[in-house]
């Protein structure tokens, strides 16, 4: 029997399967690292209630790419986690805020830090942690405090993903993954906690063996699929963001 | 920038400018979006400062003239930053273990209000169901100081200096130092202690745009 190969020839095919009601995890930090091109194909694809797991919804900056709040106002989202559901600067404004303030989408808002630390913990096998973060604001109220060491902190749980959606700079053929400098950021957490990671690609997907397994940052064990992200326009790249005036 | 010229005190790069005088020699530092990213554009010599940003991105340098940026390399803020020798890139959850086991040195963020008992809030606006949390609520409970640069007064003149946050507090007595526009401030209990004025102020001035006692400079 042939083994199944992870590389795939369209992004549609890679997301072909997302069922209804999904948790979805994307990866990126203000650019670098988001899978513009998988959240298109998923735009396309309509897959509903589902529940997104990001940094951010997107949509401050210009010229707008594919994201979470596309999916938003697409219809497809039930709920979002995330550390932002207002941009950081009151005067930006972001174009998930008023799904979430007037009860169309769910969101449950999560510290940056902890965040990142639920979807370790879920990629390592640990259920739960305690933080010294949120301790004593509106985050914490009514939920699990301990004190250790004379400090309290807060008990926080793992977060599982049905699916990661990420974006990186090289891969080889048996799932191993290489980021370059902020792209790694979210990435290589949503797909440890993922069961189902799937990666665009910038470079050409190398053979087995011709990455240095030395400077891996994500084993292939935690990837199922790779689609290698086509030259503009049929991909989607990267670009300079606008930088709003001041 | 309309309108700054006509304000007391420090402008917006100088409260970056002063706040950046604060750090100490070979300190690790995480800068906020908005004004604190200014503290960056300061000549404070070499002190050897590491800057920290929450995705990973460790020892990065000046943001990069259009045409010379790199696409891969951000800082939290979104800019388009460079790299000092010595730099590193480590995820998330990395990024986020050197925040919440002490090594941070400083971190320097706008805030709505602070209040004297070391409580600020930067997170929610009055009335909003939500709000932007980011990397604050992590930085604030872990790093060794807490800075926070902010306009001394609303549009309407109250005080953003408060007895007590009204907003929701993004943690709890943990400011050490306020940098407003007049000046640089300490959460002192029923007040804030005066640590300097900044040129032209003066203390009575001060007092009377601040809604708790200000302790002599």
């Amino acid at each position: 029997m042939a083994r199944k190969s992870r590389v795939l020839g369209s992004f549609a095919e890679a997301v072909s399967d997302i069922a209804d009601g999904s948790v979805v995890g994307f990866g990126g930090f203000a650019g670098p690292g988001t899978p513009y091109n998988l959240t298109r194909a998923l735009l396309e694809q309509g897959a509903k209630r589902l529940t997104c797991v990001a940094n951010t919804t997107g949509g401050a900056h210009q010229p707008r790419l594919p994201d979470i709040g596309m999916l938003v106002e697409n219809g497809q989202v039930a709920k979002v986690v995330c550390s932002f559901t207002a941009a950081t600067r009151p005067t930006d404004t972001l174009p998930f805020t008023k799904y979430y303030e007037s009860g169309e989408c769910d969101a449950e808002l999560v510290p940056q830090g902890t965040l990142a630390e639920r979807l370790r913990a879920a990629g390592a096998g640990i259920p739960a942690f305690y933080t010294p973060t949120a301790v004593g604001t509106e985050l914490a109220e009514g939920r699990e405090t301990r004190v250790i060491g004379g400090r309290e902190y807060l008990l926080e749980y793992a977060l599982k993903l049905d699916v990661a959606l990420i974006r990186a700079w090289k891969a080889d053929e048996a799932g191993n993954l290489v980021f370059r400098l902020a792209q790694r950021n979210f990435c290589p957490l949503m797909a440890t906690a993922a069961t189902l990671t799937i990666v665009e690609v910038e470079e050409p997907i190398l053979p087995a063996g011709a990455l240095d397994p030395d400077l891996i940052h994500v084993s292939g064990i935690f990837v199922q699929r790779l689609v290698r992200i086509p030259p503009a326009p049929e991909g989607l790249w990267t670009v300079r963001r606008v930088e709003r005036a001041r | 920038m309309s309108g700054t010229e006509s304000k007391p005190g420090w402008d917006r790069q100088g409260m970056a400018d002063r706040i950046a005088r604060e750090f100490g020699e070979g300190w690790i530092v995480n800068l906020g979006v908005g004004i604190p990213t200014l503290c960056s554009n300061t000549d404070i010599g070499d002190r050897g400062i590491t800057y920290h940003a929450e995705n990973g991105v460790i020892g990065y340098g000046p943001v990069l003239p259009p045409g010379q940026e790199d696409l891969h390399l951000v800082n939290a803020g979104g800019q388009n930053v460079s790299l000092n020798p010595g730099a590193a890139i480590v995820h998330h959850a990395d990024s986020f273990g050197i925040i919440r086991s002490g090594r941070i040195d400083v971190t320097v963020m706008g805030a709505y209000e602070v209040a004297c008992n070391g409580d600020f809030a930067n997170w929610k606006v009055a009335g909003a169901k939500g709000g932007g949390i980011g990397g604050a609520m992590d930085l604030a409970a872990c790093a060794k100081r807490v800075f926070i640069i902010l306009e001394h007064t609303q549009r309407n003149g109250a005080s953003r200096l408060v007895p007590r946050c009204a907003l929701p507090v993004t943690a709890r007595g943990v400011v050490t130092l306020a940098c407003t526009n007049l000046g640089l401030f300490e959460p002192a209990g029923e007040g804030f202690r005066v640590r300097e004025l900044a040129p032209g102020v003066h203390f009575a001035a001060a007092q009377a745009a601040t809604a708790c006692p200000l302790y002599g400079a």
